[in-house]
């Protein structure tokens, strides 16, 4: 009774607030509609949401907060126009992904995803802005008709992907692959449900699967990345190598006769 | 599993922006952050499936896997970039029409 009664008074006190606030022409009498409105609105939204998230886990708060962030970071990079404010919406983005890998138990690679993806291919990328920018004021603006036409198509691209992806019982698929009813037995208490992923990850780099071959005696030993490991390392070392031979600051042909051109 | 249909909401999101900056930016360095967005949903979608289904390791490896070559893949497409802003004094893509016929 009584949180109903405070309930209709802070909603009374915040409607009245606000039609001050839009009725009062004099802009050095509305500061106390302002004040009234802010108030009792900011203690009925926290109020309201501790009681409707009530049940809710931190960890379902930050895994929401991440979701948003990588969402609206997404987003900001397809509708930023300037590229560096894309660069920082893809900051963002990538960095919420990292924070979401956390909380998914993938501690290695979310740590990786920082390292690698924020802190060198995004330097990267900024680098590369910096060294093409072709004048202050110049923007290669996109057509409002190719916007309309990349709406129209996203926005039945994602209906499609979540209408497919949504439409599949992953639990199901998980045990028709395993062939029996007993997968998150098994992989109970493994490390990618403790979230300690950092040892068993460097012995399946290494080609040995000790996760795989404790769990089931009595089948082929799992399989590790060795082999994929090192094509990846020399993979690196190729792309580099070219990288720098691609990039590198070329001279103008010399035209003039017995000169060597470089 | 509500969790996983989060993680797959997220990682669709993210792929549908990565397709979109690609196709509407004419910008190369702007077409390079949509390729990133795409292989990112894709690692997010990976480590999901690691935690969530019998996956397991091999997931959070494979997106190891991913965001190593995205790195090459960002290294290499940054140097053709420079290369042809160095010959045409522009990074518009629309730009890049020497080849057709």
């Amino acid at each position: 009774m009584a949180t109903n009664f405070f309930f209709w008074l802070l909603l009374v006190v915040a409607i009245a607030g606000l039609a001050g606030l839009l009725l009062v022409r004099d802009a050095s009498r509305r500061t106390p509609w302002l004040a009234a409105f802010l108030v009792s609105f900011g203690v009925l939204a926290v109020w309201q949401s501790a009681v409707m998230f009530k049940d809710t886990t931190a960890s379902q708060v930050l895994f929401s907060l991440f979701g948003a962030a990588v969402c609206f970071g997404a987003l900001g990079v397809v509708l930023s126009q300037n590229v560096v404010r894309m660069a920082f919406w893809l900051i963002v983005s990538l960095g919420s992904t990292s924070g979401l890998f956390f909380l998914l138990n993938a501690d290695f690679v979310g740590a990786v995803q920082l390292l690698v993806y924020v802190g060198g291919t995004l330097v990267l990328l900024i680098f590369g802005v910096m060294l093409t920018a072709s004048g202050p004021y110049v923007t290669m603006k996109t057509s409002p008709t190719e916007w309309v036409a990349a709406a129209v198509v996203s926005s039945l691209l994602l209906g499609l992907i979540l209408v497919s992806a949504f439409g599949v019982d992953w639990q199901a698929v998980d045990y028709a692959e395993a062939g029996n009813t007993t997968t998150q037995d098994a992989s109970a208490g493994s490390s990618v449900q403790e979230g300690t992923t950092l040892r068993p990850l460097g012995w399946a780099l290494l080609g040995l699967r000790p996760d795989k071959d404790l769990q089931k005696p009595g089948e082929p030993s799992g399989v590790g990345y060795l082999l994929p490991f090192e094509i990846v390392s020399v993979h690196l070392l190729v792309v580099l190598i070219g990288a720098a031979y691609l990039a590198r600051a070329k001279r103008r042909v010399d035209q003039t006769p017995g000169t060597t051109a470089l | 599993m509500p969790e996983l249909n989060f993680c797959i909401l997220i990682g669709a999101v993210l792929f549908v922006s990565g397709v979109v900056c690609m196709a509407t930016k004419r910008n190369a360095i702007g077409v390079l952050m949509g390729v990133e967005l795409v292989l990112n949903a894709a690692n997010l979608n990976f480590v999901a499936f690691a935690r969530y289904t019998a996956l397991g390791l091999d997931g959070q490896i494979l997106s190891l896997f991913v965001i190593v070559l995205a790195a090459a893949e960002a290294a290499v497409a940054l140097a053709i970039a420079l290369n042809f802003y160095n010959n045409h004094l522009t990074i518009d893509v629309d730009r890049a029409d020497d080849l057709h016929g």
